[in-house]
């Protein structure tokens, strides 16, 4: 999977779950500070990531995702372990 | 404080000084009171969910309100439809009473419910059952806990005194207000925002159902359903729905020259310890609760102009009720309403709803009629208003409400005076 496409679909999940300008959702945004996303936030967001992607992010994986960037690199493992 | 802003116990005597309102009989204060004046029933088909397998399928529905404009695009969907509700009409009581300048720390806040976020436990019920712990919202607990609403109050306000949820089933927005004037009254806070909310679900209709609780001969009239009092009444019609009341001391609202609607001068509250259910024989614990908050309000029955009745519209409540309202009155029995008709019942959100019609009846002088009313039950034997609404006068009003688990909670209203 290319990196555009995982952060195309991040981007849209975050729109839905965050209620955020998708042009804010770039590779360095933090997600406490830049997209007001608390840790609940962040499990919803998880949660459906691994719907679109059909994968498992078990809760210690989110340990150190601050940004967009590392929830990108996150996903791209998990899909690539899948496959 | 001046001796005219205590009460016949040396109590501060405390004003309702904001309104607020979300209910089937309207979103804003005064379309909800014209509606309820006009005395139509409010019932209609349930839009809020598929109800073709139910065999109840109306209910009172709150229409035109939007809770995005109370919480935003996002918070919305982090609050559960009994919050929605109940936070629009607090906030809109808030904006009612005007600049309260008011310590935050001295704010309190009373929301009552009679279960809280049903809406988000059925769905994420169902989610756990066919797909697993990893699907559970992590907003489940905090969406549905009841007293959710009470927390969102205090943090969107900055309220830092006392918040709290009362849980005490159809009896519980009455209890809140109640409980609030005590928090004024024993000077625990200087301001209390108080009232009750609900929503309702296909479970909730579907159990209410079972029970035989529910009007189960009128789905394809739902706007005759609810008819408390009347001959031919056959339970009473679920409804979603909120109100808040903003309290504080008469002294205080009279100082920052608030607009005041009236006084809660009489709180009752007691136990039937009965039945979990069945109200006590004879109306026996909704009497002495009536006596009680007469008795705290320093008013004989004879002072009494018009009851805002409980009036579910079921069998049973409506003749113990009545029962209950002639032993108290002496068979001198005022004239009696039941707002259920127009509104359907509202549970938690009930109370403070009929607290808030009490209110604006004492203000204009009337008793809006009750809907559907057309034959008095032969085991009522009361005055009860139907067709036009009445007008009386401004005389103290005494509103019931009852709640299954035996709970009793009796407010007096009155003019200021």
């Amino acid at each position: 999977m290319e990196r555009e496409e995982a952060l195309s679909a991040l981007r849209e999940v975050a729109v839905e779950v965050l209620s955020v300008d998708g042009a804010s959702v770039q590779e360095d945004a933090r997600f406490k500070e830049d997209l007001d996303a608390d840790s609940l936030d962040l499990v919803e967001l998880v949660m459906g990531l691994e719907e679109r992607f059909d994968i498992s992010v078990p809760e210690e994986d989110l340990d150190g995702v601050a940004t967009v960037g590392q929830a990108v690199d996150l996903v791209m493992a998990k899909v690539a372990a899948k496959a | 404080m001046k001796q005219d802003y205590l009460d016949h116990r040396g109590r501060p005597r405390v004003a309702v000084t904001g309104l607020g309102v979300k209910t089937p009989a309207g979103t804003d204060v005064d379309g909800f009171w014209s509606t309820i004046r006009a005395g139509k029933g409010m019932a209609r088909t349930i839009t809020i969910f598929d109800p073709s397998g139910l065999p109840v399928r109306i209910a009172g529905e709150v229409r035109d309100y939007d809770p995005v404009e109370y919480f935003g695009p996002k918070e919305v969907r982090r609050q559960d439809r009994v919050t929605h509700l109940g936070f629009g009409a607090a906030a809109d009581a808030l904006a009612d009473a005007g600049e309260l300048a008011a310590d935050p720390a001295r704010c309190a806040v009373i929301a009552a419910t009679g279960v809280g976020g049903l809406t988000t436990l059925e769905e994420n019920c169902k989610i756990y059952f066919e797909r697993g712990a990893s699907r559970v919202s992590p907003f489940f607990v905090p969406m549905m806990m009841p007293n959710a609403t009470a927390g969102v109050i205090s943090m969107s306000f900055g309220w830092t005194g006392p918040a709290f949820c009362v849980s005490t089933a159809c009896a519980a927005g009455a209890n809140a207000i109640g409980e609030g004037v005590r928090l004024i009254r024993d000077h625990s806070a200087d301001v209390v925002i108080a009232g009750g909310t609900e929503a309702f679900t296909s479970i909730t209709v579907a159990a209410f159902a079972r029970m035989g609780a529910l009007s189960a001969s009128h789905n394809d009239d739902p706007e005759h359903a609810s008819r408390p009092f009347d001959a031919d009444r056959d339970g009473f019609v679920i409804a979603e729905g909120a109100a808040f009341l903003l309290l504080e001391s008469l002294e205080r609202a009279r100082t920052r020259g608030a607009r005041v609607y009236g006084e809660v001068t009489g709180y009752g509250r007691n136990s039937d310890a009965y039945h979990i259910t069945a109200p006590s024989p004879g109306g026996a614990g909704a009497a002495t609760c009536m006596q009680l908050a007469l008795e705290d309000a320093g008013l004989t029955p004879g002072d009494i102009g018009h009851v805002n009745a409980h009036g579910t519209s079921t069998p049973l409540n409506d003749a113990a009720e009545s029962e209950a309202l002639r032993k108290v009155f002496d068979d001198a029995v005022p004239p009696v309403t039941s707002s259920k008709g127009v509104l359907g019942h509202m549970i938690g959100g009930a109370g403070a709803a009929e607290a808030v019609i009490a209110l604006l009846s004492i203000r204009d002088g009337v008793v809006p009629p009750t809907a559907n009313l057309e034959r008095v039950g032969d085991d009522i034997g009361l005055d009860v208003v139907a067709g036009e609404a009445r007008h009386i006068g401004s005389r103290p009003a005494l509103s019931n409400s009852f709640g299954f688990g035996g709970h009793n909670a009796t407010l007096v209203l009155t003019a200021s005076a």
